[in-house]
């Protein structure tokens, strides 16, 4: 298992589009991918789950992830949220 | 029985017709354990349901988008997402096989929980889409039930359709030749009204627990114009609206013969006749009812059905191709006229008591030169490719259209450096829409080169009611004489002024006024593409003089009523 903590800079949080483009991110990888924010643990493939934590810019989302590939996954997943899913941050 | 019902009228057209209730099949949903070797089975029995629901939407999607467009089956690409979702038909999965419970109960359950979840958030747009889950989960559940759901490919056509509520998968099933829809609840901006506008089937919404007291097969009939049912008339009432109708019908039928004549009255006098078009979807219908221009480019969609502040580029392709449609036409483009009763799911607009009264269009602009100065850079970069006027919205003062004026100087300057070609002659103005500036018009056209007179709005703030509110619909009525003699001190001031003045609210495709407006020196009327046509028409029976007179006299009246009695009765008599 791995796993880091990286801050949301995006200034609208993690609304429907950054939200797609994670869990499109996520889907690529065949470990179990999990994001956890505020105390709550979500499957990071499912756009409903990655919706539910409602993200804010500013609030910290930690990443598990669980797997053969967990590595990668761990390392491309972070780069994509720091690089702003799509969007200027 | 005679009785009446009212509402608010969603998509206008009269018809007459036989009720059929659509009522969602409720299916009790019962709580049962089951064993633990029947949880292959009945997590077997959830894949069957959720693989046949996906078919059924996928069908929708196809018949929506041949019908209306892939705009309008978007949607049903998000119902499709939530199926492939692994946290909602997953978890049903894990409840299933964890808590040992039936399919129909855990699939309720979850439904239930996500649209409480997404009805919990701080995004409007995603706020919007717990209807859509729930409309998935009805789905499954009925399914899981075995029940048939209603089919409304059973119903007849020359039915009105009488129901609670309608959502898109509901209204895009209805097949051809349905006479109305009527609901209970919804809104005149949900996606059914939309939808109905689309197809032209009249509607009315939000008639409220009223509409229980219609049986199936009553005789109805519906005027989505003015959001009135009436329920079971008598033979006259019936006779009446069949000939409203057919009159209607044939009138659109006589009118298209004027689409391609150049809009002229009797006596000579050339008024131009627009198109309102709310983006490049509309083009097309404009063209084929003969519009000899747009006079209300609306430019909003760009904004609203989008997931980021639109680019200059993709402006400038948008800005573009209408103008190149128009080939050398007009084409009024306005700016974007936006604020806190809409919701962009890529900004949160401060919450605002009274989003009406407060910062939106040229407004929010200003305060946001970046945003604004994209739509000016795009639309100066789209001047070299047609007849580009732009026009400024909720224009309250002198200082406000310097400003613009200003930013806009500002990009044309950016774009000279820059070795990127703009058109020289680009004509600049306003929209007349806040009482205010009809009351200062003789001072606001010194600095502009037209103003167009927006009803809809003007209406609303002169007579301080919102017609989207039951209430006081009623009040709203944009041929009250204080509206009409706001319009008339507009003109005025504009033809004194030597600048071009024209009307883009729904008063000017309003036939019954025409000569009303003629007469108080409207030079431009632009409107709802199909309405192009019947003004066209109606202009070339008219003559200046009588209409001037006609204008005079109303605005010495004390009512609404009386101007549509007096129009009426002059409009009978000047064919």
């Amino acid at each position: 298992m791995s796993q880091q903590t990286v801050l949301v800079q995006n200034a609208s949080g993690l609304h429907a589009r950054p939200a797609s483009t994670l869990v499109q991110s996520a889907s690529k990888y065949a470990s179990d991918v999990t994001l956890e924010s505020k105390g709550k643990s979500v499957n990071a493939k499912s756009i409903l789950g990655v919706m539910s934590l409602a993200i804010k810019m500013g609030d910290e989302v930690t990443i598990v992830t669980k797997g053969t590939d967990e590595d990668k996954a761990l390392t491309d997943i972070v780069a994509a949220i720091q690089s702003g899913l799509g969007e200027t941050v | 029985m005679d009785k009446q019902l009212h509402g608010i009228a969603a998509a206008p057209g009269v018809a007459l017709g036989t009720s059929v209730w659509w009522r969602q099949v409720e299916v009790a949903v019962v709580q049962r354990s089951i064993s633990a070797s029947a949880v292959v089975a009945e997590i077997d029995r959830l894949t069957q349901a959720v693989k046949k629901a996906a078919e059924q939407i996928e069908l929708l999607k196809e018949v929506t988008q041949t019908r209306l467009g892939k705009e309008e089956a978007a949607i049903f690409e998000a119902h499709l997402s939530f199926l492939a979702d692994p946290t909602y038909v997953g978890e049903m999965e894990n409840r299933i096989k964890n808590d040992l419970q039936n399919a129909d109960y855990v699939c309720a359950q979850v439904t239930e929980e996500m649209a409480l979840m997404l009805s919990s958030l701080p995004d409007e747009y995603l706020r919007a889409r717990s209807a859509d889950i729930q409309d998935v989960g009805h789905r499954l559940v009925l399914l899981l039930s075995g029940k048939q759901a209603f089919d409304p490919s059973l119903v007849k056509s020359g039915s009105v359709v009488i129901a609670d509520e309608l959502t898109p998968s509901d209204t895009i099933q209805l097949p051809d030749g349905i006479a109305a829809m009527v609901t209970k609840r919804g809104s005149k901006t949900g996606h059914a009204a939309i939808m109905a506008r689309t197809l032209g089937i009249p509607m009315v919404v939000g008639v409220g627990n009223g509409l229980e007291s219609i049986y199936d097969a009553d005789v109805l009939i519906v005027d989505g114009s003015a959001g009135q049912i009436v329920v079971n008339p008598d033979a006259s009432e019936q006779q009446e609206a069949t000939k409203a109708i057919a009159d209607e019908k044939e009138q659109k039928e006589r009118a298209m013969a004027f689409a391609n004549k150049l809009a002229m009255t009797k006596d000579g006098r050339r008024i131009q006749v627009f198109a309102n078009i709310g983006g490049l979807k509309d083009v097309k219908k404009a063209l084929a009812h003969g519009a000899e221009g747009v006079g209300l480019f609306r430019t909003e969609f760009l904004y609203l059905e989008n997931t980021h502040w639109p680019t200059e580029d993709e402006q400038f392709t948008a800005y573009r191709e209408v103008l190149e449609a128009f080939s050398g036409n007009p084409v009024v483009i306005r700016t974007l006229d936006i604020g806190g009763d809409k919701e962009l799911p890529y900004t949160d607009f401060a919450k605002e008591e009274n989003p009406f009264l407060g910062h939106r269009a040229i407004r929010f602009c200003l305060a946001n030169p970046d945003i604004f100065k994209t739509q000016l850079r795009a639309l100066l970069r789209a001047s070299v490719y047609g007849d580009l006027w732009i026009m400024f919205p909720m224009i309250e003062n002198v200082a406000e259209i310097l400003a613009a004026k200003e930013l806009l100087n500002e990009c044309r300057q950016e774009l000279a450096q820059e070795n990127i070609t703009v058109k020289d002659d680009i004509k600049v103005g306003i929209m007349v829409e806040i009482p205010a500036a009809a009351v200062m018009a003789d001072i606001l056209a010194k600095y502009v080169d037209f103003m167009s007179i927006g009803t809809n709005d003007l209406t609303q703030y002169t007579l301080a009611a919102d017609r989207g509110n039951e209430l006081v619909a009623p009040l709203y009525d944009a041929v009250h004489p204080a509206v009409l003699r706001l319009i008339a001190q507009t003109c005025k001031a504009a033809n004194e002024a030597g600048i071009v003045v024209g009307m883009c609210g729904e008063l000017a495709g309003d036939v019954t006024m025409t000569e009303v407006l003629l007469g108080l020196g409207l030079q431009e009327l632009s409107m709802s593409a199909s309405m192009v046509p019947v003004v066209k028409e109606r202009l070339s029976y008219l003559q200046m003089q009588p209409a001037l007179e006609v204008a005079k006299a109303v605005l010495k009246l004390e009512n609404p009523g009386q101007v549509k009695e007096y129009a009426a009765s002059h409009m009978s008599g000047s064919r």
